[in-house]
């Protein structure tokens, strides 16, 4: 009787294993197919060029600097926005129903399907504001999609400093605000700057939201100004992929470009990560 | 008496940050008010029950049909599929995670979880299309490998990170002395996890899933790029099929905006937003629930 059940976990844990690792294989697979794949496509060329012959050969710079662009604008509008909002959830807030509700919003924000952010980034900005297929209407666009990420890492951010350098700073005279100013945000840098690389990982790789809002199959220029279109890399991607008349000849194009938004995202979830477990371990 | 000045300017801070605080609210209001503004002007063309029910999408005809049934069932299927793969796979990870890997293991395990989390969705919907799709055309032999199948493996593997990551939070934070009581009845670490950890973690679990496929529900460049794309109800494992957010997406660039084609795609994302609004909303009362029963 006790053996069958020694067996039964046995078996149970060596399938539960096999099943944890097989995930960690698929993502080597992955990602290591890509790779290979891209890697010849790769060259200094490739990230100083603009596309040429009709988008079969060249560079994806203006992508990349639109990748840029877009990220630098969504951070304008997510990170002090979204800062704001956790510390006065944090450290303002008296009323546990407001927060309640807020924190509702919250989530739900989080939870709303990407293509609808699209949706409303086109009618209220693109066309509502006038801002037409631009910069400015993607930024904002992705700034909002992404406010969610900066709430929360800054919140756990927040939660990690004790109450006691509060109560120290609060001791002395010093207002709230000052204590906010001077003693909480300078502790809680760390946890805010990962979710600023987590969210602007989070930018860099969406594709839905600037569908409508920002992005551009060809842009002959750099963007001049915020209410340019401009060339996405995860956009670049995609219509490479699917559409046009050279989808097999620019197979190498469509890899190198996955392979440097892979890079991106990875360096900026990587550093945002690291930094979060650094300030996990300093608080153990 | 003479206020100080940095108590006024502690007050002014604490209304100001209040009225940024709300922003998000006020950004989820804007979305429901603007998705309503350009897609309740559908119902002056076509009725709610066409809509919803009608079995013919064919927007831009002559005589033009907007019946998304067969987008819903898409998006249903393709959903339904990609939870099956994902759900069973995220809870035997987050298993693993919080009750059997040695720490070393853990902290190879965890990174690993997160960056499948924080792969762009159009890549894996690329590596779906080059990589995925010939293989399943040809091992089973296919007219196309671009097909619902296709969609819900990659959609699952996109679910996985969400799933397993909640769960995982749910499973540790299972009190010690429950997992002594069954020890101490006698039971081994296998059942106690069976019959103990995992049925007092069942909230947050559920938690989990439900935020897992509401997430697949909503995700758009991969259906887009791998689901195949045909207007139809979905006959089969492999046929190619359009799911709500990947109709939006394909259709939205050539719309003119005004046209009842364009109010109907605001209306696919009313149905969207509804959807997963209600699904959020059951999440966080499950893990409010939760977090009340350990307190």
């Amino acid at each position: 009787m006790k053996r069958k059940a020694d067996i039964i976990q046995l078996i149970t844990f060596v399938v539960i294993k096999l099943l944890s690792f097989l995930i960690i294989f698929f993502l080597i697979f992955m990602l290591g197919f890509i790779v290979k794949s891209g890697f010849s496509a790769l060259s200094m060329d490739f990230f100083t060029k603009m596309p040429e012959n009709q988008m079969r050969g060249g560079g994806i710079m203006p992508a990349i600097a639109g990748t840029f662009l877009l990220m630098l604008g969504s951070a304008v509008v997510s990170i002090p926005v979204g800062i704001i909002t956790a510390v006065y959830l944090n450290e303002y807030a008296k009323n546990p129903r407001v927060v309640k509700i807020i924190r509702l919003g919250i989530n739900n924000l989080a939870g709303v399907p990407s293509v609808v952010f699209g949706l409303f980034g086109l009618s209220l900005f693109v066309i509502f504001l006038d801002f037409g297929t631009s910069i400015l209407a993607g930024s904002l666009t992705l700034g909002v999609l992404s406010l969610p990420i900066i709430i929360r890492s800054t919140e756990e951010a927040l939660l990690t400093v004790p109450g006691t350098y509060r109560e120290a700073s609060l001791s002395l005279g010093a207002t709230r605000w000052q204590t906010i100013y001077r003693i909480v945000l300078p502790n809680a840098l760390p946890g805010i700057l990962t979710g600023v690389m987590l969210s602007l990982g989070r930018s860099a790789g969406e594709t839905a939201p600037i569908m409508f809002t920002a992005a551009a199959f060809f842009a002959p220029d750099l963007p001049r100004s915020v209410y340019s279109e401009v060339m996405a890399l995860p956009y670049h991607i995609y219509v490479l992929a699917t559409a046009g008349l050279h989808i097999q000849e620019t197979r190498h194009l469509q890899y190198g470009t996955a392979i440097v938004l892979i890079l991106l995202v990875l360096l900026l979830n990587t550093t945002g990560l690291v930094l979060r477990y650094r300030l996990r371990r300093r608080l153990r | 008496m003479k206020v100080h000045k940095s108590i006024v300017y502690d007050y002014l801070v604490e209304k100001l940050f209040f009225i940024i605080g709300l922003s998000c609210l006020v950004i989820l209001f804007l979305i429901m008010f603007f998705l309503f503004k350009e897609g309740l002007p559908l119902l002056n063309k076509v009725s709610i029950s066409d809509f919803i029910f009608g079995m013919e999408w064919y927007p831009t005809s002559d005589n033009p049909r907007f019946g998304v049934f067969p987008l819903i069932s898409a998006s249903v299927a393709v959903t339904l599929i990609a939870s099956l793969m994902a759900v069973p796979l995220s809870i035997a990870i987050a298993v693993y995670m919080a009750e059997l890997a040695s720490p070393i293991t853990r902290e190879i395990i965890k990174p690993v979880i997160e960056i499948i989390a924080s792969i762009p969705s159009v890549v894996i919907g690329f590596f779906g299309m080059v990589v995925v799709a010939p293989f399943l055309q040809s091992y089973f032999d296919l007219d196309t490998g671009l097909n619902l199948f296709n969609a819900a493996l990659m959609l699952g593997f996109m679910a996985i990170p969400t799933i397993a990551s909640i769960s995982e939070d749910a499973i540790s934070s299972v009190p010690v002395s429950l997992k002594e009581a069954s020890y101490a009845l006698g039971a081994n670490r296998c059942q106690t996890i069976i019959f103990v950890t995992v049925p007092a973690a069942l909230s947050g679990i559920w938690t989990a899933i439900i935020l897992g496929v509401s997430r697949v529900i909503g995700e758009t460049m991969v259906v887009l790029m791998v689901a195949g794309g045909a207007a139809m109800m979905p006959g089969s494992l492999f046929s190619p099929v359009r799911p709500l957010t990947s109709n939006i997406a394909a259709e939205m660039a050539e719309t003119p905006v005004g046209s009842t084609h364009y109010h109907a795609l605001f209306a696919i994302g009313i149905l969207l937003f509804i959807i997963t609004f209600v699904f959020n909303i059951i999440a966080d009362y499950l893990s409010n629930k939760y977090k009340f029963k350990h307190n």
